[in-house]
């Protein structure tokens, strides 16, 4: 089935996911919403691994342990992740990035 | 071993000694047997060079050794002697020793600030011994770093700002040195030959004049900054005005003595055309040094700023001695640093001390401490004498050396600012005199001051090792001045083969 | 000639005594450090005056001149190729004979200063000083050379700074301590500019090769000249202010009267018998070369002395410290051998002015130590340095009162004390070279005279005082010093000078020139006489004078103001107007400038740091703008 889709279809998903993600990234002052906004720049990344690997390379996986990898470090990344934004929350009562601006100067 | 080797070896060691040390009784008690044996081996190496030369030996320079240290850049770690070393290199051992003993209760952090001290005197050591460039600049540089941390640390006032300044413009000093040492190198041998940093290799060959008048202001002007010429000085009122006792008299006392050593070692040695050629802008630079440290030193109120300008006035009739290029003159700079050194340190260690007593440095609210601390006083008023060129001290013997050996110009310009650095002295009189009647003499003035108490057994020891120091040279100056005229020989050769542009 | 290599022992004596008692201060009790620093000088003394006789009789071939020659000599120091700076003993006439007056004025000090001194806080301290000074002094006038002389100079300098200062804890004590040191360093400074040119130009400081009347040295200047005048003449100039610095002659005179602040017998033994003449013995000293090397510097000598002599007698006659009153005295006396020795010319009966300057010097020694230790025996007694608080005192202190009139007698020029005959040599020499000055030396004599005799009126005449307690006669201690300087004022005007002393070594003839001595005895008695109206007993007299003459007199009395002139130009124009702004000049310009670069730096960063926000999603933006800004570059221009 998935041959009768265009690689376009692919594409254009992937690129507005990582689009949406990018906008997320930059424009929600939520960190938790940054945080899911970078899963979705990661798994457009991981769309398109698969589908290259599918479109170019059909008979090698290469891409798919790729996918496979980026997964597993963006679980280990988003666990990182929610222990500091914990941690941030515990400290500042809040988890707005704004208000996270001591590192500068 | 050889001998000079032992001069880095003994501080490491002292400094790994402190490590283990725990509280202030140790580690005091670990430095001052450390910088009691560096004292003792400068003792026999003056001693052992006095020996070497009458036995005859005419080398240029004694106890060499030579091992090639990074192979890429023909770096060497270098060492030898010549009398003007050996004398800096006394200098630095009776200092280090006052001054270990002028801080006998330093009560805070007091492992790391003797640490930072030795690590400190270790620099200076280095770079006397030192004929390698580079090596001499990264002892000098070893000299520097501790200094920001013990201002930084252990000084008094606005010690950030002070420390700070201080590191900065010596720094800044030393990247114009970088430029000047760089260049020197890549100049050091005729085209095709193996480039070296060795002074006395790069001696035998002359550096191109063209690329003399570009490096030597940078070179000068580096260590210039570093023996506070004229309009550089001024890290050195602050400087010396937050740093602690004994870290003043270490650099008041030798630390600026490197840059008169280095400017003549390096800049006028290596590089004598241009030299002669721009010895005039430094000449007025250097006059204006010496009068004008004197006059600022007539206003201050704080006994540290005091000592400060006149050291601005003193260190430049080092450099103005140097840049006369005559074998007078240069005798004169050398027994001038040494003296210059000894005097200073004595004045900051009793500065200290009173400070210690009164916990005030301005002048104005103090008076008769004589009748208090009569040995602290008198000592003050030796130092004080001394300083304004007693006969029977040093101070003397120094100025007496460089006036005459400035005087052998025949020229007007060279007469006008011989004779305004010689009314220095009258100058120096006034706020040398000045300073004793408002802090020693008259009535006490404070009746908190009624009871204090004299000087302590390790404070006797070390302003007692100065004055000596003083007197000796004061009242026998010949050996001193013989020792460095034999030195000078390899140097005024060099002075009179060269074709001196215009002449 | 090494026969007299023991006369090295004469300074260091001294010199150990100083180390010795200045370490131990605080253990010698009692007088235990003044007998110490009295024996030293003792054998001084004794050595001094075995010097003399050997020198002067014993080793002296009748018939030929007086040789110099070095006792002992060791290198110091090299200064350049060509200078040597030796430290040595050098034994001819003049030295000879300073060395006999320094020695008993010292030792007669000495003895004075056990009873004078007694109680005071730092006793084994004065007699440190007195030991530092005397080797100083004698160091002086042993050097061999100009440099060594200039090394004891300073000494000198600073063992007077010290004496001055002995009273550190009174702040006029200091003041004036500190006045006289920076006043004679100034002067010092010119003494070591001409040191310098001298050397330079001949090429030696050796007095021997200097002062030799057929060497080269001077001749070797090559007669260079600088503004109008060759450059020997400025270089002795020069030397000059360093002499006139010590020896305050106008304008460089103010310390010495309040010098006055030291302790009596210190001003009897530096400020009137020896420190002060050092700048006589170094004309002097150098004096051959001054006669062929700078006539027009001699001239300067000469007129400068006369000046200074006139001057401080002028202002002697108006003071009432009976103290600054010997002062402005010793001016005026030093102003006489100064200007003797400006008007000599060199060798044989030309060199008169020149003994008679050494003579007068020596005279000069005796009676102004014993009028000063005559003034300290009445104050020691009155409690008071005021002549005005005084009176009648001659019931109270027969000894002081007679050896102060017999010193008073001498000063005046009356035959036979000694001050006569050297008066008597410096008018002559006078006479023959320079009118002016003579009428001018001769007005003073009179003048000496009246202000000598006024002082005595004013001490021991005038009408009796009722005192607190009633005032007695010194201790034996005290008085016994007195007469041996009595003794010495009456009987020194008889030696033989004009055999001994003389500017080329021979002796030559000389009487005593009535028709010039007549003249001025009868100024000295016209001056007693004077004084004796106005001053004997208790009248309005001198009241009214001075108010007809008031304007004169308050500026006599002023000191001409010359004070309130140094003052000026010091505290006013050199503190507020040079120090003062290379203070601010150095903390807000050339510190300013290396603030102002750190501050540049610091502008800077703090202008380009507001990049820095801290917030993560303007770093994204910014860097996300960045990617498609270097995705179009690349995309679209290659």
């Amino acid at each position: 089935m998935i041959d009768n889709i265009p690689l376009n279809s692919f594409l254009v998903i992937s690129t507005l996911m990582f689009f949406i993600g990018i906008y997320g990234f930059l424009i929600r002052r939520n960190l938790i919403t940054m945080l899911m906004s970078i899963e979705l720049i990661l798994n457009s990344v991981n769309i398109n691994f698969v589908v290259f690997n599918k479109f170019l390379y059909p008979n090698l996986l290469h891409g798919h342990f790729f996918s496979l990898i980026v997964i597993a470090v963006a679980a280990s990344e988003a666990a990182v992740a929610i222990a500091i934004i914990i941690n941030i929350y515990r400290n500042f009562k809040s988890i707005d990035v704004d208000n996270l601006d001591q590192m500068k100067f | 071993m050889n001998i000079l080797t032992l001069f880095i070896v003994i501080p490491v060691l002292t400094v790994i000694g402190i490590l283990f040390t725990k509280d202030l009784k140790q580690s005091r008690l670990v430095s001052a047997i450390g910088m009691t044996a560096q004292l003792i081996l400068s003792g026999i190496l003056v001693y052992l060079y006095m020996t070497e030369r009458s036995a005859g030996n005419m080398a240029p320079m004694l106890f060499t050794f030579d091992v090639l240290w990074f192979p890429a850049l023909n770096i060497h770690y270098a060492v030898g002697v010549d009398g003007i070393s050996v004398a800096m290199i006394a200098l630095t051992g009776v200092v280090v020793f006052a001054g270990i003993f002028a801080s006998w209760n330093m009560e805070f952090l007091s492992r790391e600030f003797f640490i930072s001290l030795i690590l400190l005197a270790t620099g200076v050591f280095g770079f006397f011994i030192s004929l390698d460039l580079f090596t001499m600049f990264l002892f000098y540089e070893i000299a520097v770093i501790p200094m920001y941390l013990l201002i930084g640390i252990w000084g008094s006032g606005p010690k950030e700002y002070s420390a700070m300044k201080l590191t900065i413009m010596l720094m800044g000093g030393s990247a114009l040195l970088m430029v000047g040492i760089l260049g020197i190198y890549f100049y050091s041998v005729p085209e095709g030959g193996q480039l070296t940093f060795n002074v006395l290799e790069i001696a035998k060959h002359q550096i191109p004049v063209e690329m003399q008048r570009f490096l030597f202001p940078f070179t000068f002007i580096g260590f210039g900054i570093l023996g506070a010429l004229f309009p550089f000085h001024t890290w050195s009122p602050d400087g010396h005005a937050s740093a602690p006792t004994a870290v003043s008299m270490l650099h008041a006392g030798v630390l600026m003595k490197l840059g008169g050593y280095g400017a003549f070692r390096v800049a006028i040695y290596l590089m004598p055309e241009a030299a002669h050629e721009q010895a005039w802008i430094f000449i007025i630079l250097t006059t204006i040094s010496v009068v004008y440290g004197a006059f600022g030193a007539i206003f201050q109120k704080d006994l540290k700023y005091i000592n400060a300008y006149s050291s601005v006035s003193h260190c430049g009739l080092v450099l103005f001695a140097v840049l006369m290029m005559n074998q007078s003159a240069f005798t004169g700079a050398v027994i001038q640093m040494i003296s210059h050194g000894l005097m200073t340190a004595l004045f900051f260690a009793l500065i200290g001390m009173i400070y210690g007593r009164t916990h005030t440095r301005m002048i104005n609210e103090m008076g008769g401490l004589m009748k208090v601390i009569p040995f602290l006083g008198v000592v003050y008023v030796i130092a004080g004498l001394a300083s304004l060129g007693l006969p029977g001290f040093s101070g003397f013997v120094a100025e007496m050396t460089i006036f005459f050996g400035a005087f052998e110009h025949i020229d007007v310009f060279h007469r006008v600012a011989t004779i305004l650095a010689v009314s220095s002295i009258v100058i120096t009189a006034v706020y040398i005199l000045r300073v004793v009647g408002i802090l020693l003499m008259g009535p006490i003035k404070d009746h908190h001051f009624d009871h204090l108490p004299d000087a302590n057994w390790y404070e006797r020891l070390s302003t007692i090792t100065l004055v000596v120091g003083i007197t000796f040279i004061g009242v026998v100056p010949i050996w001193l001045s013989d020792m460095i005229n034999f030195s000078l020989a390899p140097l005024m050769e060099k002075l009179a083969s060269i074709q001196l542009p215009g002449m | 000639m090494n026969s007299y290599a023991y006369t090295l022992l004469i300074p260091l004596i001294p010199l150990f005594v100083f180390v010795f008692v200045g370490m131990a201060e605080d253990k010698l009790k009692g007088k235990l450090g003044g007998l110490i620093g009295t024996a030293g000088l003792g054998i001084g003394t004794f050595l001094s005056y075995y010097t003399a006789y050997k020198y002067f009789i014993a080793d002296h071939v009748a018939g030929t001149g007086y040789t110099s020659f070095k006792a002992v000599e060791v290198t110091w120091l090299h200064l350049t190729d060509k200078l040597t700076i030796n430290l040595g003993v050098l034994i001819d006439p003049i030295s000879v004979m300073m060395l006999v007056v320094i020695t008993t004025v010292s030792f007669m000090v000495h003895i004075y200063s056990l009873g004078y001194m007694e109680g005071e806080r730092g006793f084994a301290r004065f007699y440190a000083f007195l030991s530092l000074f005397s080797f100083s002094m004698l160091g002086l006038v042993l050097a061999t050379n100009l440099f060594q002389m200039y090394i004891f100079w300073e000494l000198v300098g600073v063992s007077s700074f010290l004496l001055i200062g002995y009273y550190y804890e009174k702040p006029s004590a200091f003041s004036a301590a500190k006045k006289a040191f920076i006043v004679t360093r100034f002067a010092d400074l010119g003494f070591l500019i001409g040191i310098l040119m001298l050397s330079f130009n001949t090429g030696t400081f050796d007095f021997q090769t200097l002062t030799d009347p057929h060497g080269l040295a001077i001749a070797s200047t090559g007669g260079a000249v600088f503004m109008g005048l060759s450059v020997i003449t400025w270089a002795l100039i020069f030397i000059f202010i360093g002499g006139a610095g010590k020896s305050a002659m106008f304008p460089l005179h103010i310390w010495l009267p309040d010098a006055m602040e030291g302790p009596t017998p210190v001003s009897a033994l530096i400020h009137a018998a020896t420190m002060v003449v050092a700048g006589v013995y170094l004309v002097a000293r150098l004096f051959p070369v001054y006669a062929q090397g700078g006539p027009v510097a001699l001239e300067v000598v000469a007129w400068v002395g006369a000046f200074t002599s006139l001057f401080a007698a002028v202002i002697a006659t108006t003071q009432t410290d009976i103290k600054r009153v010997l002062a402005f005295s010793t001016m005026s006396q030093i102003g006489y051998m100064m200007l003797s020795l400006g008007v000599s010319g060199y060798g044989g009966e030309e060199g008169l002015g020149f003994m008679a300057s050494n003579f007068h010097l020596f005279t000069h020694a005796m009676f102004k130590a014993l009028l000063f230790l005559g003034a300290g025996a009445v104050i020691h007694a009155v409690h008071s340095n005021d002549m005005n608080e005084m009176g009648g005192l001659r019931k109270f202190l027969p000894i002081t009162h007679l050896t102060f009139l017999i010193a008073c007698l001498t000063i005046a020029g009356i035959p036979p004390f000694s001050g006569f005959f050297s008066k008597d040599e410096i008018l002559v020499a006078a006479f023959h070279s320079n009118k002016i000055l003579f009428g001018i030396e001769y007005f003073v004599a009179g003048l000496t005279a009246f202000y000598m005799f006024r002082l005595y009126y004013n001490i021991f005449w005038g009408h009796d005082r009722h005192y607190h307690h009633t005032p007695h006669e010194a201790p034996l201690v005290m008085t016994v010093p007195l007469m041996i300087l009595a003794f010495g004022s009456i009987f020194s005007g008889f030696l033989p000078f004009h055999n001994l002393v003389t500017s080329d070594g021979l002796g030559f003839e000389s009487h005593i020139d009535w028709m010039i001595a007549i003249p001025s005895i009868l100024a000295g008695v016209v001056g007693i006489a004077v004084a004796t109206v106005m001053y004997k007993t208790k009248n309005a007299l001198p009241e009214k004078l001075s108010k007809s003459f008031s304007f004169f007199y308050r500026w006599a009395f002023h000191k001409f103001y010359i004070d309130e002139v140094y003052l000026f130009v010091t505290k006013k124009i050199i503190f507020n107007y040079i120090s003062r702004p290379v203070a601010w000049f150095d903390r807000h310009i050339v510190d300013g400038t290396m603030n102002g670069i750190a501050g540049m730096v610091q502008f800077a960063s703090v202008s380009i740091r507001g990049l820095q926000t801290g917030r993560v999603q303007q770093y994204g933006f910014v860097f996300l703008g960045g990617v498609v800004a270097l995705v179009l570059i690349f995309v679209y221009l290659f």
